[in-house]
């Protein structure tokens, strides 16, 4: 089995996450808060390499969310970038978007999604979107690559222009399903 | 400052912290940390929270990498800083000159019943922020230590983190606005002035 195997990133053609990466620009965007996953390492790297952005590694997504709320406290615009079992571990700290009507964009890499291969990612990949609504969050989702900037864009814009908690969900259809070699 | 038991009386600590502020911003985690510093006096650059349990030191770190030439102090509970401790190691690697911590540590959930906390029972916040690798670190349990203590918090070079034990008693409640819109809006307002409501 190779580390191909393994990690499900976007082919090096795909040019969505540097769509990304310049949607994240135009939009000045100066924090972007982090716990990896592989769907998102080019446009990690690409906001790595930007000296106008600073990259922070969680050690669990919720921290995320309560540091975008101190970002907007001074003045920056903050973004959210994880995988959707991560978006489990952000429910209760979104409370603050909605108390303080704060902005807060998640872009979220989907697993236990289409044709997932891992039982342990399908529980919380299902519950994304209904957790995420019920927290009050406006969710855009990106099955296909053409769709993704227009889906990012506008959980941007929603986020900054209205105040609040917004997502897209990058499907697993975009990104590719692991197999662990079973294919 | 101290309490009838011996131990540090946490509003005579959290007066005496904030003692000639400035324009320094305070995060105090929710309850007891947030009526704390609303009894010293409710300012637009105080940040009581209400809600999101273990995200006080979080929020420092957002607003202090946005605001890097203003001093943030993050004022919170044992229990609080206890649910959120990864949150030391991120605040390390990003090493915010700007950024101070002070959890009041009382022993105890002081809002639910006074139900006991891990670090009366031997758990060292001070060797875990040690240990996520933040080198400019206190910990206070006497009146003679708080002048100290205050300079480091004023000084501007952490990341800085400290752990005071204080008396675990309850105090009559002293409790800031509730409305998280004009908390949010009063301390972007100012520092960031009138253009922050225009954003």
């Amino acid at each position: 089995m190779q580390r191909s195997d393994l990690e499900a990133a976007p082919r090096a053609s795909a040019d969505w996450p540097d769509r990304i990466y310049d949607l994240l620009k135009a939009y000045n965007v100066k924090q972007v808060a982090l716990v990896p996953d592989a769907g998102h390492s080019r446009l990690i790297k690409r906001c790595l390499a930007d000296n106008a952005m600073r990259v922070v590694t969680l050690t669990t997504e919720e921290e995320g969310i309560a540091m975008m709320s101190g970002a907007w406290l001074g003045g920056q615009r903050g973004v959210l970038l994880m995988q959707s079992s991560g978006v489990g571990n952000c429910i209760n700290m979104l409370s603050l978007a909605t108390l303080h009507r704060t902005p807060m964009p998640m872009l979220v890499t989907m697993r236990g999604d289409f044709g997932e291969f891992n039982p342990a990612q399908v529980p919380m990949g299902q519950a994304t979107q209904p957790v995420l609504e019920a927290m009050g969050t406006l969710v855009n989702r990106a099955d296909s690559p053409d769709d993704i900037a227009a889906c990012v864009e506008a959980t941007l814009k929603f986020a900054y222009n209205t105040y609040r908690p917004t997502a897209t969900l990058i499907g697993q259809r975009v990104i590719g399903a692991k197999t662990f070699g079973k294919d | 400052m101290l309490s009838p038991n011996g131990k540090l009386h946490r509003r005579a600590l959290v007066a005496a912290v904030l003692e000639g502020r400035g324009d320094m911003a305070v995060i105090a985690g929710l309850g007891a940390p947030a009526w704390d510093i609303t009894a010293v006096g409710d300012t637009a650059l105080n940040l009581p929270l209400w809600g999101g349990m273990g995200g006080a030191a979080m929020i420092g770190l957002g607003l202090a990498l946005a605001q890097p030439e203003r001093r943030v102090l993050v004022i919170t509970g044992d229990g609080e800083m206890l649910m959120g401790v990864g949150s030391l190691a991120t605040i390390s690697v990003q090493a915010p000159k700007n950024l101070s911590i002070l959890v009041c540590d009382n022993e105890h959930y002081g809002e639910t019943g006074m139900q006991e906390t891990a670090t009366g029972h031997g758990v060292d916040l001070v060797a875990m922020a040690r240990g996520a690798g933040i080198k400019h670190t206190m910990f206070v349990t006497k009146p003679d230590e708080v002048a100290g203590l205050r300079a480091a918090i004023h000084a501007g070079a952490g990341p800085f983190f400290a752990v005071a034990k204080i008396d675990a008693e309850t105090l009559p409640l002293v409790l800031p606005p509730r409305e998280g819109v004009i908390l949010q809006s009063r301390m972007r307002e100012a520092i960031l002035g009138p253009a922050a409501n225009l954003e």
